[in-house]
């Protein structure tokens, strides 16, 4: 297999521009004979399902949820970035460009990021006509808030539930269309397959979660908008059912995967308080602006936080990134504050903790300001830890929060299986190595509202495939083969539940395959997963049956998957011999131990190719060539 | 702490329910009511018995998934708290709680505490957005909105869909929701031109789901995780009210 990116020519500020125009159309009466399946209905799928229609498509929209207005966009806190340079303070798409690359660490393709900086103005414009309330000043206009990585402040926001009110933006906009009978709508339904059909993407097979009903579906091309897989490592602030199946089913039918151990650990979530936690809740890096992280400058020092005077704390971000402070990107604060907890001043139970206190700010700006900008979050910690943050400060600790990696897309979001596209964070084009904060909305909208509804009229206008067929017998193949994995699960009736599989699962990679890996625990981590999952396949315990509401069935079809995809996350680390962003190997840093990336080496994209049951993926290096970035050591001192 | 659970079983929507009685043993206070759930059920699953089925997804309160009636409450009882974010500390040694799903007839039982709760998707459907299409629109600082009415129409936006007002009302009215998704955008001139059939066609969609009228008791502000105010049900009316009066009922569909 060998991977063509399809940038287009040109100078690197034109080529969107020059790829719309060079990009075929599909006449606006001929929209309505083709048919598009979405999977997802996240910010990516809600946007492009409904951009679709609006465009003429038939669209079949796919969920898990019992609503699309569920999906785990909502969670998103902090914000949306823009290149709007509303505050005067230097932005423009060239920045925010250049930031994200960088934030990145030089992993991610140019020509991609350069478009997405573009688009980011359209989408605020579109979500604020669509009745988004964002945050305003007293005179009537938008307001921003600075975040990570950024020295500039271009981050749009709803009160600390921004991705609350894109979601449900696109979800009425989904919605209209669902009325309007464009989007055909199904909640409570999971993909378990894509169907191929003389090699191009031409439907899916699925199961109804209330009446347990396996079904296949057609459709002139296949849109895969299904999240992240940050759920492998079980804790994470990812929603309980994320999951790494749609992507991962892809990847057994030929949609190469790139990036895996690309992971982004989130510096700012609550801490675990014992064995029964289910998540992780991540408190919005926003509350950086704000508050200042810090521990205790002696290991051990135990005296509660308010009797510790200035002189005996280590604001440790400040100290060691001075010119970004509390605002250095997510990768290196959620190092440096496992560095403090390794040597043993960490905070809390278990010393697995930093405190982000607020004392000073509410010392300068009032209480009462404070709680006007983060008074949802500070009620949100209390609920959950039974502190109030206003008289203490915070105990946060890093946790799994967003993956980069995903399925390989060229520049028109389109898999290596022909008319399978995927968008969001099921894909891997925009973040590199480590995402900014304030970016996964940004993108995620705009592949679904200003890309992809570009690019599928291109792939419909330029390939000349059948129409699909649910009477072709690839999709009784594949519906037979999902239901025998199914009737499988079901007959092993053994001990053990699946979630203590997926738990331990979880601690494994946690431990070998998280904040920082090497060598010697990547390969322990390869030793143990193909363990565990022989184990699985002989001893999980799913009661109940097939046909009918089984949501520990659900589950262990995602666990099975996990135990899959964790080898090729540890093998894609153990490949990829230096480190950067999200990865950080120790064996490659330098001497104040920042993570050392290995450009002559490692300037490339690594696919991974599946080469079928029992045998190493095929790795296809997809080079980084970067026209008008010069690749600099990623510095925030 | 140990507990006793009294919890709804339902095998499906077809089939007759009952109270079934389990034992939760060894939970520690800093578990969320959710996760109490998750080790009793464990329990079940390693003795080959059906687990408990209910709704859960983002477990930080923002998604609305989750939907239990605790102990007769809606979400559990305290303010502005959804199922998954109440946690055990609020409950006391040798308790005996009752776990039972949403019940309105909009809102059929699909397992267990699993309701469903499509009749919202249809509300909304009916009208609760703006018809932009994707692209073409202006500038999003051209038309400034006042900060109180931008944070006005916040506090309506915020609702989650959740459903916990439906199931604390005795006429299981969904006022509150609708009133929410009608104020949101009644409230910022970018949902103006639209406003009165947008009124009308959710408010006729909110009837023919089967949801009772409002009761002017505010149990529905009272369990709202969201804390969403019962004054938006009277901007709900006086919009409804000049809906009717205008008579501007335009055909459905189309653009």
């Amino acid at each position: 297999m060998t991977l063509d990116s399809k940038v287009p020519s040109g100078p690197l500020a034109q080529k969107w521009d020059k790829h719309r125009f060079d990009m075929k159309l599909v006449n606006p009466a001929n929209k309505r004979k083709f048919d598009v399946i979405v999977v997802g209905t996240g910010l990516a799928g809600a946007s492009a399902a409904a951009s679709m229609a609006e465009l003429g498509y038939n669209v079949k929209a796919f969920c898990f949820q019992d609503s699309p207005r569920r999906a785990h966009s909502i969670a998103a806190q902090g914000g949306i970035n823009a290149a709007k340079n509303y505050q005067n303070d230097g932005d423009s798409i060239q920045r925010l460009f250049y930031d994200t690359i960088k934030g990145g660490d030089f992993r991610a393709r140019e020509a991609n990021v350069y478009r997405l900086a573009q688009v980011s103005v359209n989408i605020i414009d579109q979500c604020v006509a669509q009745g988004v309330p964002f945050a305003r000043e007293y005179g009537g206009m938008l307001t921003n808030r600075s975040f990570g990585g950024a020295q500039v402040s271009r981050t749009f926001y709803a009160r600390g539930q921004t991705g609350q009110q894109l979601l449900l933006g696109a979800y009425q906009a989904l919605s209209r269309q669902i009325g309007l009978g464009k989007v055909k709508m199904f909640p409570r339904t999971e993909m378990l397959d894509v169907v191929l059909i003389d090699g191009h993407a031409k439907g899916i097979v699925v199961r109804n979660l209330v009446t347990g009903e396996i079904s296949t579906h057609a459709a002139d091309a296949v849109v895969l908008a299904t999240g992240g897989y940050g759920n492998v490592f079980y804790l994470s602030t990812n929603a309980r059912n994320c999951n790494v199946s749609a992507t991962w089913r892809a990847f057994k039918k030929g949609a190469a995967f790139a990036n895996p151990c690309y992971t982004q650990i989130h510096p700012t979530c609550i801490p675990v308080s014992g064995e029964h936690q289910s998540k992780l809740t991540l408190m919005s890096e926003s509350l950086r602006n704000d508050g200042r992280v810090w521990v205790p400058k002696k290991a051990g020092d135990n005296r509660p936080a308010a009797q510790i005077p200035d002189s005996d704390r280590d604001y440790f971000l400040e100290r060691k990134y001075p010119s970004f402070g509390n605002l250095a990107p997510r990768d290196i604060s959620s190092r440096a504050a496992k560095e403090a907890c390794d040597a043993g001043r960490g905070v809390g139970p278990g010393g697995l903790g930093v405190y982000l206190d607020f004392a000073d700010a509410i010392k300068r700006l009032s209480e009462n300001t404070v709680r006007e900008r983060y008074g949802n979050l500070f009620d949100m910690y209390e609920r959950i830890t039974g502190d109030n943050a206003y008289q203490m400060p915070m105990r946060i600790f890093p946790a799994v929060h967003y993956t980069m990696g995903g399925t390989w897309v060229d520049y028109n979001l389109m898999s290596t299986i022909p008319g399978l596209f995927v968008l969001g964070e099921a894909n891997f084009s925009d973040h590199g190595a480590n995402r900014l904060g304030a970016s996964a909305l940004m993108q995620g909208l705009a592949d679904g509202y200003f890309i992809l509804p570009y690019t599928i009229g291109n792939y419909f206008a330029s390939s000349k495939t059948s129409k699909p067929d649910l009477s072709r017998p690839e999709f009784k193949a594949a519906l037979e083969s999902i239901q025998s994995k199914t009737r499988q699960l079901l007959s092993i009736k053994g001990k053990r539940t699946v979630s203590s599989f997926h738990r331990e699962l979880g601690r494994l990679l946690w431990e070998k395959c998280g904040m920082a890996r090497n060598e010697k625990g990547l390969k322990e981590a390869l030793a143990k997963i193909p363990e565990l999952r022989e184990e699985f396949w002989k001893n999980v315990a799913v009661p109940g049956g097939g046909a009918e509401m089984n949501q520990t069935l659900e589950h262990a079809g995602r666990v099975a998957d996990y135990l899959e995809f964790a080898e090729l996350l540890c093998l894609d680390a153990l490949t990829r011999k230096e480190s950067c962003g999200g990865h950080f190997r120790t064996e490659f840093q330098t001497e104040d131990g920042e993570a050392l990336r290995d450009d002559d080496h490692y300037a490339f994209v690594s696919a991974w190719s599946y080469k079928g049951e029992g045998k190493t993926p095929e790795l296809i290096q997809e080079p980084l060539v970067y026209e008008e970035v010069h690749m600099s050591q990623r510095s925030y001192k | 702490m140990n507990l006793t659970l009294k919890v709804w079983r339902q095998k499906d929507g077809a089939s007759q329910g009952q109270m079934a009685t389990y034992e939760a043993r060894d939970i520690n206070p800093d578990m969320s009511f959710l996760e109490m759930l998750d080790v009793v059920n464990e329990t079940l699953i390693t003795k080959g018995e059906d687990p408990i089925a209910f709704d859960s997804d983002c477990r930080e309160g923002i998604c609305g998934a989750c939907s239990l009636v605790i102990n007769g409450v809606a979400h559990g009882g305290h303010r502005g708290t959804t199922a998954c974010q109440l946690h055990m500390r609020h409950f006391k040694e040798g308790e005996t709680i009752t776990v039972e799903p949403w019940r309105a007839r909009a809102f059929p039982i699909v397992k267990d505490l699993v309701s469903d709760r499509g009749a919202f998707d249809r509300i909304i459907q009916a009208g609760g957005f703006v018809s932009v299409n994707t692209g073409g629109t202006v500038d999003a600082n051209c038309l400034p909105v006042a900060k109180t009415d931008s944070d006005e129409a916040m506090d309506a936006a915020q609702c989650i869909g959740c459903g916990a007002c439906v199931a604390a009302c005795k006429n299981a009215s969904a006022m509150l929701f609708v009133s929410a998704k009608i104020s949101h955008l009644a409230i910022l001139p970018q949902g103006k031109p639209e406003r009165d059939r947008r009124a009308l066609s959710m408010v006729r969609t909110m009837d023919e789901e089967g949801f009772g009228n409002c009761t002017v008791t505010g149990s529905c502000e009272a369990v709202c995780p969201k804390e969403i105010s019962l004054d938006f049900i009277g901007r709900l009316n006086r919009e409804y009210g000049k809906a009717i009066l205008k008579n501007r009922i335009e055909r459905q569909g189309g653009d």
